[in-house]
């Protein structure tokens, strides 16, 4: 068995050493009642050629979104991403290595986290950032634990325009817990109920910007309202891209920003392994989740980095912990650390620019089809279109000409009356001009 | 050739001019390498257009720093240089399975109808890819000999707060308000976290003299008013509860149920099934047993095997056979109407399902028994070989996965669990995890797993027992001193959490001379 080293000769001779006649003998501590008699009913062992042949006779039942013409978003984007990327998330010395806590012989993957956490800070506009979370969701629902924390009220107010993925997200990890949330309805054309909705008991506002719907706010009256209040303004954020092109969260008076950091450097994959990135205040780094990265120096005053301010975390607080998380997500921050990297200020301007120009020319397409209405004032690479009828079928007719024509307000809010014709159609730089009249076209037919 | 005597080195070498030793090279933060308008990344400018941002367009500068590619090539190829891998040794982090990752893994999540198929397409467009999370839950279920299993949870920590949350549900639903949980004061500290999150009151379990839980003082905290006992099997000292069964006979007794962190499940995969021993619920690190990348620390991936009992509050999405093919339920509704809800955003670590099954499949059912076998063993060879000159924590018998020991064999070496484990960076090795369990002083937890050869073990404990040696003959200095030879030797913890120094910062402006 190519993965095991151990010759019958080596076993041997390791049980003589130890002093045993069988391995068995070394699982004597086993119940002999629950000692498997025959083997279970599983195939037998096979070689690369065999498992990869079945492996991939599995994904040739996929359509690879690049195989097709897509316009999927809603919280997962597919972005290009550079073959440096790949190729250095693959060296085994990224791949292969643990959580750094022997910080001596770990300090590549301490500084690409030192440089990660900068690099979520500027996008944020925010002042510290962690070393990441499981994904945007989960790290949605650590900032409302924490909002709670800091200011030890009850009420969680939820715009209705988060993604419902991560309001059920923040619903299943507080179910158990004192906190109250007040979760607004569903608004494609806006909403501005929120701040009266802000009391002194609530703890935070979590809205999305741009929305699900892909609409942008101002978010500073808000902020200002909990900020009077005393409450946190916690922004989310599903297309990170969008912060190379829009006033971050950070200037308009966000406390925590939550973001999915997937679109930069990390492939689809289905909807996971992503990125949770997660930003805060200052005066607030006591109280936040998951692992942090800092500055320090070593025994010789060079500048090195270690995991700090553990005293938060799992393995030393035990029941009284921010959090019971004990990872992050190292090598997908990698991907996002290496890719921002050869981005740079410029090239991710330059890419924001290039998504909204796309979206803004898919926009004009599609306004021109008849029966269909653009129901955004404002976007960035994202807006939902009133379809004449039931948006889900005609994705279900599109899908059946190769062309993902965007995500049917239904499956993300399935059930709530008046969403039932709305289609999520979003664009990135690697959909080109005639892919988006091929679409105009067929929807137009689809509608016929 | 013949090398002149006189470079033998005889006296210390200066420092290098550059700061650098070899292929250890001194690297700058990327922002310390910005040339303003650089960029790695080649894009089209797009034509002048009106936007559509409703004035709300950035208007601070973004702050990161201008690179050419191989510039960011030469800059993480150099970082990757300072960390080690499995890739170039032993790992033995006890309790952390730092097994080989099979490249065919890579290979395969990266298949384009894996790696680039949106969550959100048609399930019909996705019939693979609910193939592979259906046959993943399949071999977990068949191995587990549980009849469910959750696929969501993202890591194991993840997988706990899943499987304990089924428990606080089923017993919300049955009107029964039990809300303490007791877990061995050796459990891993995501347990009490895990527990404390979901609102119950944590209440340590004792051990036994011999690093088991002490049965008798579990049967004393169980009581009508308790939910649940967490309890790693084999646990956190390497050791099999060998009074398993009747600790679930206990606890099921008390109409509690038996949470098993599965984080050591690498010792008895394909030889012991965790439901054949009583327990309940267990959540699976696909980055430990079954060789997904631990990537520096994620992603991981924490699948829950359940009881028939709790698999109705198993959370969304579920994948489900139906008429044409797979289909997956995301709403709360009809059968799934008891669910705890959703975990994360879409449908679970894709990724890792991949590598998982994958890892399976090149193993099969015989391979996986092969695995613990010989994860058994090199834990206990490497345990006969260090026994005499270490002192293992809980001798007289066998362990399972991993040896323990505690710091009884450096007593008058002024030595330290902790530079020793220092001592071995500059041999060329990872240490092993130290001073955990917390019940044991000093501990040194060694787990090898199966993917190390014989001569790689001797190696390790050849090192080890000349240090030893080294530590008793008085030569406590060295070990203080040590790491030398790492590219940074003990850095200053306290010093980064006294003041935290989270994020690069521009230096401030030099003042002009008058």
């Amino acid at each position: 068995m190519r993965y095991l080293p151990l010759t019958p000769t080596d076993r041997k001779a390791m049980l003589a050493a130890i002093g045993v006649r069988s391995v068995d003998e070394l699982f004597r501590d086993v119940p002999k009642t629950a000692r498997l008699a025959s083997p279970l009913a599983l195939p037998d062992h096979q070689g690369e050629i065999e498992v990869e042949r079945e492996m991939a006779a599995l994904a040739a039942r996929n359509v690879p979104a690049g195989a097709a013409i897509s316009f999927l978003g809603a919280g997962a984007y597919r972005h290009h991403v550079p073959a440096a990327v790949d190729a250095i998330i693959q060296r085994g010395e990224f791949l292969t290595s643990y959580t750094p806590y022997q910080p001596e012989i770990s300090q590549g993957t301490l500084q690409y986290l030192f440089e990660f956490q900068t690099q979520v800070a500027l996008l944020t506009g925010m002042e510290v950032a962690n070393a990441s979370m499981y994904d945007g969701a989960t790290a949605c629902a650590e900032a409302v634990l924490m909002a709670r924390r800091v200011t030890r009220r009850p009420k969680v107010v939820i715009s209705g325009n988060l993604h419902p993925h991560w309001r059920d997200t923040v619903a299943t990890m507080t179910r158990f817990t004192d906190a109250a949330l007040d979760i607004a309805p569903p608004m494609p054309t806006g909403s501005k109920d929120l701040a009266a909705r802000v009391d002194s008991d609530t703890a935070c506002v979590v809205v999305q910007n741009p929305d699900a719907f892909g609409r942008l706010s101002d978010l500073s009256p808000l902020a200002e309202r909990c900020h009077a209040a005393g409450a946190l303004l916690v922004v989310a954020v599903t297309e990170v891209v969008s912060l190379g092109a829009i006033r971050p969260p950070g200037e308009m008076g966000a406390d925590i920003v939550v973001a999915e950091g997937q679109s930069i450097g990390n492939g689809l994959n289905f909807g996971g392994p992503y990125l949770g990135l997660f930003a805060t205040r200052e005066k607030y780094v006591r109280q936040m989740p998951g692992r942090l990265c800092g500055e320090t120096v070593d025994a010789d005053g060079k500048r090195g980095f270690v995991l700090t301010l553990s005293t938060r975390e799992q393995h030393i607080r035990r029941e009284k912990a921010t959090s019971n998380i004990c990872t992050n997500s190292g090598l997908c921050a990698l991907a996002f650390t290496v890719h921002a990297t050869l981005l740079g200020s410029e090239g991710l301007a330059r890419l924001a620019r290039l998504n909204h120009y796309k979206a803004v020319k898919l926009a004009e397409y599609l306004a021109g089809v008849p029966g269909i209405r653009v129901l955004n004032d404002t976007f960035f690479n994202e807006f939902t279109v009133e379809l004449p009828k039931a948006a889900a079928p005609v994705v279900e007719k599109l899908a059946a000409r190769c062309i993902f024509a965007g995500v049917p307000a239904s499956r993300l809010w399935p059930g709530v009356k008046g969403l039932e014709n709305l289609l999520l159609v979003a664009v990135t730089e690697t959909s080109h001009k005639n892919q988006m009249m091929t679409f105009a076209g067929a929807l137009s037919e689809a509608l016929r | 050739m013949s090398i002149d005597p006189r470079s033998a080195i005889t006296t210390p070498l200066p420092a290098t001019v550059t700061g650098n030793k070899a292929l250890q090279i001194e690297e700058p933060l990327i922002f310390e390498q910005d040339s303003p308008g650089r960029s790695g990344v080649d894009l089209p400018e797009p034509p002048a257009f009106e936007d559509r941002l409703g004035g709300l367009g950035r208007t601070t500068p973004l702050g990161l720093p201008g690179l050419s590619e191989p510039q960011v090539v030469r800059h993480f190829t150099r970082l990757s240089q300072k960390n080690y891998a499995i890739d170039a040794g032993i790992f033995p982090l006890g309790s952390c399975t730092m097994k080989h990752n099979p490249r065919l893994n890579e290979k395969m999540a990266r298949l384009p109808g894996f790696g680039d198929i949106h969550p959100l397409q048609p399930v019909s467009t996705v019939q693979g890819a609910l193939a592979v999370m259906d046959a993943l839950a399949h071999w977990l279920k068949t191995l587990t000999g549980l009849p469910a299993v959750a696929l969501p949870p993202a890591a194991g920590a993840h997988g706990e707060f899943c499987g304990m949350m089924t428990i606080r549900a089923a017993h919300a639903a049955a009107g029964e308000g039990r809300m303490r949980v007791l877990v061995p004061e050796s459990a891993h500290g995501t347990n009490p976290a895990t527990a404390a999150a979901l609102g119950y009151r944590v209440e340590s379990i004792p051990a036994n003299a011999r690093g088991r839980v002490d049965l008798a003082a579990l049967k004393a905290k169980l009581g009508s008013d308790v939910a649940a006992i967490m309890v790693t099997n084999p646990n956190t000292c390497g050791l099999f509860e060998n009074e398993i069964v009747e600790i679930a006979e206990a606890t099921h007794k008390a109409g509690a149920y038996f949470y098993c962190d599965g984080a050591n499940f690498n010792a008895i995969v394909g030889k012991v099934r965790p439901a054949d021993l009583g327990i309940d619920v267990m959540h699976i690190n696909l980055h430990k047993t079954f060789s997904t990348p631990h990537g520096g620390g994620g992603p991981g991936s924490g699948p829950v095997a359940l009881a028939a009992a709790l698999a109705p509050f198993a959370p969304l999405p579920w994948v489900v056979s139906g008429p044409h093919g797979f289909e997956l339920v995301e709403t709360v509704d009809g059968a799934t109407a008891r669910s705890i809800g959703r975990l994360k955003a879409f449908h679970g670590q894709m990724g890792m399902f991949v590598r998982a099954l994958t890892y399976m499949l090149s193993h099969g059912g015989d391979g996986l028994k092969q695995v613990s076998e010989d994860a058994v063993l090199n834990a206990n060879y490497l345990l006969a070989r260090l026994q005499g000159a270490l002192t293992p924590a809980f001798p007289g018998g066998p362990c399972m996965h991993e040896a323990l020991f505690d710091d009884t064999f450096l007593d008058g070496t002024d030595v330290s669990t902790l530079d020793l484990a220092k001592a071995l960076i500059d041999e060329g090795f990872h240490p092993t995890t130290i001073y955990f369990p917390l019940v044991v002083h000093g501990a040194m937890l060694m787990e090898p797993t199966e993917t190390e050869s014989k001569a790689s073990l001797d190696q390790f404990a050849d090192a080890i027992l000349a240090l030893v040696r080294r530590a008793k003959g008085g030569d406590a200095a060295s070990f203080h001193a040590a790491p030398r030879l790492s590219p940074r030797r003990r850095l200053d913890e306290t010093r980064a959490a006294r003041a935290p120094v989270l994020r690069w910062r521009p230096p401030a402006p030099k003042q002009a001379a008058e």
